[in-house]
C-alpha cells in the first residue's frame, strides 16, 4: 500500500471518489510512512487513532455520496495550530503539555471539508527560526541530501516539519504559517509548493501568535494544484479574527492551467544581490524564460526600499512577539517553575520555558518598544513598512500582475551550519520573502530546479492583494516546465 | 455662568492654591466584555464568566464589542466632547497575574473621545466649568484574592476584560469641594445616560487623583497621584491631606517627589506606593490584532438624537417651565432617581402648573429630609410618588392645610394608604364652613375681651387669635377664612 503515499492530493481525491481505495487505506499508508520516518523528526505528535477514526467516518460519508472537497485526505498540522484535545505546544517548552479545548478556525474548516489529521508537525519554537533548529523537540531532517553525502540538512523553517513531511510523503499536504518566509523558504528547501496568502485571507484564530500583523497561514503541498485545493478550504472570513477580510473565496483550482498570456511579470532589480550564487541567478533567468515562453511579458521593475525590509522586519516582528509572548507567564497554563514570589515565578518560568532564539527576540522586541527607543526603532520601522508597501503598489499600478524572484538565497544547509556565531547569518535566509509579509501580499514558492549538489531550489511569485489565482496559474507554468522533484529515500 | 471662587490654603508663607486633575475609571454598562462575549454580571462565582479570550489562551483574538463603543460615544456626547471618528487601540504592556495577556488593551495616542467640558454645581448656587481632556476605552484586569491561603494568591478573572471608560480631566479642579462635585456630576451624567451604574462600592467608578500645590498664579508644582479612590468623601479627605502634606514639605524647604500614593481611610492620610523611578515602562504600541476603530458621523448623530435629557437640560427646564429656583432644580436633578421621582409626582398631579413648585418643596424638604434622617435613598422611600402627589393635590385644592398635610405625610410614611381616603376616614378635612368658624371665633373673642379690645391698637396680635382658632379647630380650619372672619368680627 505504500505507493498510495506517492499520489498527489488531486490523484488521491480521484482514487477515493472512484473507490479505488478508502480513506482508511490511504491514512494507514501514511501512518506507516510516518512510523518509518521518525528519524526525520517531522512529527512531534502522531495521532493514529484519531486519524483512523476520522478516516472511517469520512469513508462512510463518501459511501453515502456526501463528501467534502478534501474528503479522506490525510494531512499534517503544524504545531502552531490549536487542535481540540490534541497537545499543542508551538514546539516550546513553555506550553508544556498544553491541550486546547478549542480548534483553530483553519483546522476546523479542513475537518469540515473531510480532511483527516495524522498528527502535529514540528516547527521552530513559536515559529521563530529559518531552519527548524529552535524547536524544543529538536531539529527536523530534510529528506533531501547533497549528492554523495550523508549529512542531514535542515528543511528550512519555521514550517520545517510541514515541508519535510510533505516532501518525504508522510502526509498529502500540511498546514503551515508564514511570518517572514516560514512557508516559502522550507518549501524551496524541500521541493514542495508553499503559498503564503494575502494577509487577512485566512483566519488567525486559534493559531499561536508570533507577530500578529505579519502572521498568515497557508498550505505546503506536493503540487501547485494541491496547494490550490488546500487553500480553498483554509481561506475565508472569520468574525473571530477582525483582521480577516470578508471577500468570497474563489475556486483556486480553476486557475490551474489558465493561460498566462499577456501577463506582465516584474523582475525586481534590487533582488539581484551582490555575491548571489550563479545557480540562483541561472534559476531565476530560467524561470523568467519559462513564463515568457508561456506568453507572459517580462519587465524590469524597481522596489527601491527592499534593502530596508529585513532590518525593519527584525524590529516589527520581535516587537509584536515580545508582547504576544507575555501571556506565557506560568500563571494559568503550561510550564510553571517553582518560585518564592511572583517576579521569580515569571523569571524562572520564562527563562526555563523559552529557548535562546525566542529569548533573544523577546529582548529585541522589548528594547525597541521601550520609552526613548520607540520612535527611533518601532515607529521608523513602520514607516519603512509603509514605503515597502508603496513600492509594490507603484509596481502593480504600472500594470504588473506578479513579480518573480528567487525564493531563497541558497539551497538547504546542514544542521548547525548557520547562525551559530551570528544570528543575522540565519536571518538573511528570509531576504527575498520578508518584503511580502511586510506588504501583506500573497507569495508562492514553487520548485524550479536543483543546485550543483542536487539540492532543490525554488522560485517565488509575488501577487497583488487577494489575487492568489494569478500565482497558481503562473506557478503551474513553472511547475510544468521544471518538472516535479522527489527525494531519494534514505530513512 | 458665575465663576466660583475656590478655597486657598493658608500656609506659614502665605496662601497656596491646589491644582487637581482626575482620571475616572467608569465601568461601561454592557452585557458582555469589551473584547469577548463573556458576561459582565457582578457577583458571579469566581472564574465562571471567563472566555478563552479573557484567559489569554494561545491563539485567541479580541473582537470589539460595539455596544461598548456606543456607550463611550454616548458618554462623550454627555460630556459635550469631541467624538473621534477614528481611534486606535494600543497595548499597554506589563506583567501582573491579574492581567492574563501580559498587556491591557487600551487607547493611548488616539482616544475615541477628545476634549469636552462639564459644568459642576457647587454649594450656594455657584458653579465651575471643568475641562475634559479625553475619554478612552480599555480593559479592566481581573481581581487578586490574597486572603484565601497563607501562602498562595488566587485570581478571579470574572472582571477581566470588562470595558472601562477612563475619563481624564484637565487640571482645572482647585479644591476638595470642586473635586467631590466633579465626580458627583460625572457620575450623575453617566447614570442619566445609562452608560455606567456609578456604584462606587462595587468598584464601578474609581478615581485616580493628581494633586499639586503652587503659589496662586505661579507655575505648576510637582504632582502626586493618589490611586484607586472609590468614595467621594475619601477623595475630598485625601486631597485635603495631600495638599497640606505638600505645603508643609515645600515650606520646610523640601521638594515634592513625583510619585504614586495610596489613601488610608482609617488614618486619613496618603502613603507612598512607588516613586517615578519605579514607574513602569508600558511599551505602548498599536494592537496589531485590532483594526483602528472607525465609525461615521451618522452613527454619532443617531446616538446623539436618542440621548436622554441630561441633568443640566432638566434643570434648565424645571426653572423655565415650573418656576423652580436654580438651587431647588439642581437638588432635584442631581440624582437620576430623584429627578424621576419628582417627575412622576408631577405627572400624577391634578394641577401641575399650580402645584409643581409646591411639589418640588415637598420632595426636597419633607421627603428628602425624612429619607436622610432615616438613612434611606429615594428608591427605598415608603411614600410613593403617587402618594405624594395625592397629598399635594389635597393641599393645592384646599382640602387640607399645609400643617395637616405634614401629619398626613407622617401617616402615609408609617402606615401607607391612599391620602384622599385617609383624609376622609380620619376627618382631617379643612373646615371651610364659615358658620362653624364664626362660632369658634365668637367663643374665643368672648373669652378674651381684653385682648379683643387691644387688637385695634396692636394689629399684630391678630396672629394670636388665628393661633387660638386653629388650635380650637384641631388645625382643620381654613387659615384664610379664619383670618377673614377674625378681621371682620374684631373690626379691623
Amino acid at each position: 500500500m505504500t505507493d498510495l503515499t506517492s499520489l498527489t492530493l488531486a490523484e488521491a481525491r480521484k482514487g477515493l471518489a472512484d473507490k479505488t481505495f478508502t480513506s482508511l487505506e490511504l491514512t494507514d499508508a501514511h501512518l506507516s510512512a510516518i512510523e518509518a520516518a521518525r528519524v526525520l523528526n517531522a512529527f512531534v505528535m502522531e495521532t493514529p487513532e484519531q486519524a483512523r477514526d476520522m478516516a472511517k467516518a469520512v469513508d462512510e460519508k463518501i459511501a453515502k455520496g456526501d463528501a467534502g472537497p478534501l474528503a479522506g485526505i490525510p494531512l499534517g498540522i503544524k504545531d502552531l495550530f490549536a487542535t481540540k484535545g490534541v497537545r499543542t505546544t508551538a514546539c516550546s517548552k513553555i506550553l508544556g503539555n498544553f491541550v486546547p479545548t478549542y480548534e483553530s478556525t483553519i483546522t476546523s474548516q479542513l475537518w469540515r471539508d473531510g480532511a483527516v489529521m495524522l498528527g502535529k508537525l514540528n516547527n521552530d519554537e513559536f515559529a521563530m527560526g529559518s531552519a527548524n533548529e529552535t524547536s524544543c523537540f529538536g531539529p527536523v531532517g530534510n529528506p533531501w541530501r547533497r549528492e554523495g553525502s550523508n549529512t542531514t540538512l535542515v528543511p528550512g523553517g519555521s514550517s520545517g516539519g510541514s515541508a519535510s513531511a510533505v516532501a518525504a510523503l508522510l502526509c498529502m499536504g500540511a498546514t503551515a504559517t508564514d511570518t517572514g518566509g516560514s512557508i516559502r523558504q522550507p518549501a524551496a528547501f524541500t521541493a514542495t509548493v508553499g503559498i503564503k496568502p494575502t494577509y487577512g485571507r485566512c483566519s488567525r484564530w486559534g493559531i499561536v501568535a508570533f507577530a500578529s500583523s505579519l502572521d498568515q497561514a497557508g498550505p505546503i503541498a506536493r503540487s501547485v494544484r494541491d496547494a490550490a485545493m488546500l487553500l480553498r478550504s483554509m481561506a475565508g472570513h472569520d468574525p473571530k479574527d477582525t483582521t480577516s477580510v470578508d471577500i468570497a473565496v474563489p475556486d483556486y483550482e480553476a486557475a490551474i492551467g489558465k493561460s498566462v498570456k499577456g501577463m506582465k511579470i516584474g523582475i525586481p532589480k534590487e533582488y539581484r544581490l551582490d555575491g548571489m550564487p550563479a545557480e540562483i541567478e541561472k534559476l531565476w533567468s530560467e524561470g523568467a524564460a519559462w513564463l515568457k515562453a508561456a506568453g507572459a511579458e517580462l519587465v524590469e521593475v524597481s522596489l527601491p526600499h527592499t534593502k530596508y525590509a529585513l532590518p525593519a522586519y527584525y524590529i516589527v516582528a520581535p516587537a509584536e512577539a515580545s508582547s504576544n509572548l507575555a501571556r506565557y507567564d506560568g500563571v494559568r497554563y503550561g510550564l510553571r517553575e517553582q518560585a518564592k514570589n511572583i517576579v521569580e515565578l515569571y523569571e524562572n518560568t520564562r527563562a526555563e520555558g523559552f529557548g535562546a532564539e525566542v529569548r533573544r527576540r523577546v529582548m529585541i522586541g522589548t528594547y525597541v518598544l521601550s520609552a526613548g527607543y520607540y520612535d527611533a526603532y518601532y515607529l521608523r520601522a513602520q514607516k519603512v513598512r509603509t514605503l515597502i508597501k508603496k513600492d509594490f503598489e507603484d509596481c502593480f499600478a504600472r500594470g504588473v500582475d506578479a513579480i518573480l524572484t528567487p525564493a531563497t538565497p541558497s539551497a538547504a544547509f546542514g544542521i548547525g551550519e548557520k547562525g551559530g556565531a551570528d544570528p543575522v547569518e540565519m536571518y538573511l535566509n528570509d531576504i527575498f520573502t520578508v518584503t511580502v509579509n511586510m506588504a501583506g501580499l500573497p507569495g508562492i514558492a514553487v520548485p524550479a530546479g536543483k543546485d550543483a549538489q542536487g539540492l532543490p531550489l525554488g522560485l517565488q511569485l509575488i501577487g497583488r492583494p487577494f489575487e492568489e489565482e494569478t500565482l497558481f496559474s503562473l506557478g503551474e507554468v513553472i511547475e510544468q516546465a521544471a518538472g516535479r522533484f522527489t527525494p531519494a529515500r534514505w530513512w | 455662568m458665575s465663576t466660583a471662587t475656590h478655597k486657598l490654603l493658608k500656609g506659614a508663607t502665605g496662601d497656596w492654591e491646589v491644582v487637581i486633575g482626575m482620571e475616572i475609571h467608569a465601568q461601561v454598562t454592557s452585557n458582555s466584555k469589551l473584547f469577548s462575549g463573556a458576561s459582565t454580571a457582578f457577583g458571579g462565582e469566581p472564574n465562571t464568566q471567563v472566555s478563552l479570550v479573557d484567559a489569554a489562551m494561545p491563539g485567541m483574538l479580541p473582537v470589539i464589542n460595539e455596544e461598548c463603543v456606543r456607550q463611550a460615544v454616548r458618554t462623550g456626547l454627555g460630556l459635550n466632547a469631541q467624538i473621534n471618528l477614528r481611534s486606535v487601540f494600543d497595548r499597554k504592556n506589563y506583567f501582573y497575574p491579574d492581567l492574563p495577556q501580559g498587556y491591557q488593551i487600551s487607547q493611548y495616542k488616539s482616544p475615541v473621545v477628545g476634549e469636552g467640558e462639564v459644568i459642576v454645581d457647587l454649594d450656594g448656587g455657584r458653579s465651575v466649568s471643568i475641562g475634559i481632556e479625553r475619554l478612552h476605552l480599555e480593559q479592566d484586569p481581573g481581581k487578586m484574592l490574597h486572603d484565601r491561603s497563607p501562602s498562595l494568591s488566587y485570581i478571579d478573572f470574572n472582571r477581566c476584560g470588562v470595558a472601562l471608560m477612563e475619563i481624564v480631566s484637565k487640571p482645572d479642579i482647585r479644591d476638595a469641594e470642586q473635586a467631590r462635585a466633579y465626580v458627583t456630576k460625572l457620575r450623575s451624567i453617566m447614570r442619566y445616560l445609562g452608560t455606567c451604574d456609578g456604584d462606587m462600592e462595587k468598584g464601578s467608578l474609581r478615581a485616580d487623583v493628581n494633586v499639586s500645590v503652587r503659589k496662586p498664579g505661579g507655575p505648576l508644582g510637582t504632582r502626586c497621584e493618589i490611586k484607586n479612590m472609590n468614595s467621594i468623601t475619601f477623595i475630598g479627605q485625601a486631597i485635603e491631606y495631600e495638599a497640606r502634606r505638600q505645603i508643609e514639605i515645600l515650606e520646610d524647604g523640601g521638594q515634592i517627589e513625583q510619585e504614586t500614593r495610596r489613601f488610608d481611610p482609617n488614618k486619613g492620610e496618603t502613603r507612598s506606593m512607588r516613586s517615578k523611578e519605579e514607574a513602569h515602562d508600558y511599551r505602548y504600541f498599536p494592537d496589531p490584532d485590532l483594526l483602528p476603530l472607525e465609525f461615521s458621523q451618522e452613527f454619532v448623530d443617531e446616538l446623539k438624537a436618542k440621548l436622554p435629557e441630561l441633568p443640566d437640560q432638566k434643570k434648565t427646564r424645571f426653572v423655565a417651565d415650573l418656576g423652580l429656583s436654580a438651587y431647588d432644580a439642581s437638588v432635584l436633578v442631581a440624582e437620576r432617581e430623584s429627578a424621576v421621582f419628582y417627575e412622576t409626582v408631577l405627572d400624577k398631579l391634578g394641577n401641575r402648573a399650580r402645584d409643581g413648585k409646591m411639589a418640588a418643596n415637598w420632595v426636597i424638604n419633607e421627603l428628602f429630609g425624612r429619607l436622610n434622617k432615616e438613612g434611606r435613598d429615594i428608591t427605598g422611600s415608603p411614600v410613593s410618588a403617587e402618594q405624594l402627589s395625592g397629598i399635594i393635590d389635597l393641599i393645592g385644592e384646599g382640602t387640607i392645610s399645609g400643617k395637616i398635610a405634614k401629619d398626613l405625610f407622617e401617616i402615609v410614611w408609617q402606615e401607607g394608604g391612599d391620602p384622599r381616603a385617609l383624609v376622609e376616614s380620619r376627618g382631617m378635612k379643612q373646615v371651610t364652613d364659615l358658620s362653624a368658624i364664626e362660632k369658634v371665633v365668637d367663643d374665643i373673642i368672648a373669652a378674651n375681651p381684653d385682648k379683643a379690645a387691644q387688637v385695634k391698637d396692636k394689629p399684630q396680635s391678630l396672629g394670636w387669635f388665628v393661633g387660638q382658632v386653629m388650635k380650637a379647630s384641631g388645625g382643620k380650619a381654613n387659615p384664610q377664612s379664619v383670618n377673614d372672619v377674625l378681621k371682620s368680627k374684631l373690626g379691623l
